[in-house]
């Protein structure tokens, strides 16, 4: 996984609450594989008409906010389905962190690992970065995962949380699976023990 | 201490808790589905094999066709190749992992979440996941069970474990009796509708109260699955006798003395009087009328005595988006929702596919004719064959209902059932998203009953007025 430790880039207002993962990458291309990549199809019906031309009006179609590398978002931004791919089309398509006031859980922990980060901020911290945002006069955001801090237009900081072991897991850019099998033994010694508290989960065969 | 359902089967499964909260959770059992190719992908790529075969169950439902060129449904009925692959992919990938697979040919298959609990397989008491979001289906039997992404599909399928912070509790107490022709469906669109679609986030929720207790075990499946509608990672109802009664006799619980031993430790689960949880909400039972969506996310739910509501009316800040709403579902505000025409009717999914919605769709088509394109999908190839058995297959047909065979279908349109733009759905599914069952469809969410009493009358109707209820 791609290490983050910083960011400095443009940030688009998405404001909206309630941006599902249906919006983001649309069910109809999750056949494709990972490989393919879906950066092409991300937001596909709020980018592109029908035909496939560009809708102007949508924000990542402004030249100001002409490749984004942050998003900033409404409530509940990623809720609905379970699909990775969400985060597959945006990380593909550059975006490494999503600002928002809350997440939908999956791809809250979807994001982390692919070395994009949610972050979240109080409502009204959003709703300020927003406005900022919607001038275009300065739309760069800076980002520092060791500190912890959202730096906006204008100079704002603002402090955010995260949870420490997704946070060293990011910096490293650490895959967790290698990381986990080094609890080999604890995880087999536990299995031992719950197999034989509860035997009528033995599947015949 | 007092603890909670949610609190014993977590602090069950916990192998390690780090300094920092990160804990290592034992996964008891892990659904994978047509989904996944990209998740063994991952396990093939770094060498890695399946840790528990023998606790993984698979089955085909996303990509599968749900009609039949021939006698019987195959995978030539899967026309596009890329959809038959990801089907074929994930009957391979089980074989050689030796996972359990309930494919196309086999009367168990159907949408992941009505095998789990059809088959025993969910128990209560069990912490199940599957790449799937509406994995809190199996929470209704006491299970702590969750939906994750396709790379903790790779996690889980390799280590068989799952690393988490453990969320906040919500208790949401349901009490008082449901009225005549109210159903759990009803039930869960009311208490997104009051909490909000981000209510639960960060929250396992906990259904109680008189009102959950008195639903059958496929009724606190339908509410549990849309728990992740309302933000939470997991929705659950304690263990009871209905819960024991729905799984004595499947093929994958225990038998004899084994069934004694475990109904034993599944008693213990319950939450003990003086638990406390995070947050805590009420919900009068007895408010509840049917239910229908009106705008792009299932907090949009009003009863279907309501009307369209007006964003003049609404917070200042609302208003944008609502009117982006209702120009998108092509609605007038203040207008009656009863009597607003519609185009096609869905019923199924993991939502409301299970035999009882059947039944309940069933009843009120039973002597009408559809006036517009009405179709029912089975949730199982067990569903199936039991409302065969029961005759509903005649009602539905013989009211012009479209039968088909078991699988997601219209719910995501990922299998090419899709609504086209602009039809106006009445579905029995989980999500009214802006292009969900295709681009430009606008759906309505409702129960069963809701979805045959307006493909009877081609409007929404208070199916309250046709059963006498």
């Amino acid at each position: 996984m791609k290490p983050f430790r910083s960011l400095d880039a443009v940030a688009a207002p998405m404001g909206t609450p309630n941006i599902d993962t249906d919006q983001i990458i649309p069910a109809r291309y999750l056949w494709r594989s990972k490989a393919d990549g879906y950066g092409m199809h991300l937001f596909q019906d709020l980018r592109f008409a029908a035909d496939g031309t560009p809708r102007e009006e949508f924000v990542l179609n402004q030249p100001a906010y002409a490749n984004a590398g942050i998003i900033v978002a409404g409530r509940n931004f990623g809720c609905g389905s379970s699909r990775e791919a969400a985060v597959w089309a945006l990380s593909d398509y550059g975006v490494r962190c999503v600002i928002a006031p809350s997440f939908g859980d999956i791809f809250y922990n979807n994001s982390f690992k692919n070395g994009l980060l949610p972050i979240v901020l109080p409502p009204e911290r959003v709703a300020a970065l927003l406005a900022a945002l919607d001038r275009k006069q300065d739309v760069r955001i800076e980002i520092d995962l060791q500190a912890q801090t959202v730096t906006g237009p204008g100079g704002t900081v603002d402090h955010f949380e995260v949870d420490p072991f997704r946070k060293q897991l990011l910096l490293e850019g650490m895959d967790d699976i290698a990381f986990t099998l080094r609890h080999t033994e604890q995880m087999a010694a536990f299995e031992t023990e719950y197999d034989r508290a509860a035997p009528w989960l033995a599947v015949p065969g | 201490m007092p603890a909670t359902l949610f609190d014993k089967i977590w602090a069950k499964h916990a192998i390690l808790t780090r300094p920092d909260g990160a804990t290592l959770l034992h996964v008891g059992r892990h659904l994978v589905h047509d989904g996944s190719s990209q998740a063994f992908r991952t396990l093939a790529d770094q060498g890695l094999t399946v840790r528990r075969p023998d606790r993984t169950f698979a089955t085909a439902d996303h990509y599968v066709a749900t009609t039949a060129q021939g006698g019987a449904r195959s995978l030539d009925d899967i026309a596009v190749p890329e959809r038959r692959h990801l089907v074929e992919a994930l009957a391979a990938n089980t074989a050689k992992a030796g996972i359990a697979h309930f494919g196309l040919n086999d009367l168990r298959q159907g949408i992941v979440h009505i095998v789990g609990p059809e088959q025993g397989i969910t128990q209560p008491g069990l912490l199940m996941v599957c790449g799937d979001s509406h994995t809190a289906t199996h929470g209704a039997l006491g299970a702590l069970a969750f939906g994750i992404g396709s790379s903790e599909v790779a996690h889980v399928l390799a280590t068989q474990t799952l690393w988490q912070s453990k969320p906040r509790s919500m208790r949401i107490s349901v009490d008082g009796r449901l009225a005549e022709g109210v159903t759990a469906k009803d039930v869960i669109l009311a208490i997104i509708a009051q909490i909000g679609a981000a209510g639960g986030t960060g929250h396992v929720i906990e259904y109680a109260g008189s009102a959950i207790r008195s639903l059958s075990a496929e009724g606190r499946m339908t509410v549990c699955n849309m728990s992740i509608e309302a933000g939470a990672r997991a929705g659950m109802v304690a263990p009871d006798e209905t819960t024991f009664a729905y799984l004595s006799g499947r093929p994958y619980a225990p038998k004899g003395a084994l069934w004694d031993k475990a109904v034993a430790a599944w008693k213990e689960l319950p939450t003990d009087p003086d638990a406390v949880f995070d947050t805590e909400v009420s919900v009068d039972a007895t408010a509840i009328v049917p239910m229908v969506t009106w705008g792009t996310s299932p907090e949009d739910a009003v009863p279907i005595t309501g009307r369209v509501p007006d964003p003049d009316r609404a917070p200042a800040e609302r208003r944008e988006a609502m009117r982006r709403k209702l120009d998108y579902m092509g609605l007038t505000p203040g207008e009656a929702l009863d009597g607003v025409k519609v185009d096609r009717v869905f019923i199924g999914s993991c939502t409301n596919g299970r035999i009882e919605d059947l039944r309940a769709a069933a009843a009120v088509a039973r002597g009408r004719k559809a006036t517009i394109p009405a179709m029912v999908v089975p949730g199982s190839g067990l569903v199936r064959a039991q409302a065969e058995a029961e005759g509903l297959d005649r009602v539905f047909r013989d009211a012009g209902f479209e039968w088909r065979y078991a699988g997601c279908s219209m719910c995501v349109g990922m299998n090419g059932d899709t609504v086209a733009p602009g039809q106006r759905s009445a579905s029995t599914s989980n999500r009214n998203f802006v292009g969900r069952q295709g681009p430009g469809a606008r759906t309505h969410l409702v129960s069963p009953a809701m979805a045959a009493a307006a493909a009877v009358t081609g409007r929404f109707t208070d199916v309250r007025r046709l059963t006498g209820g």
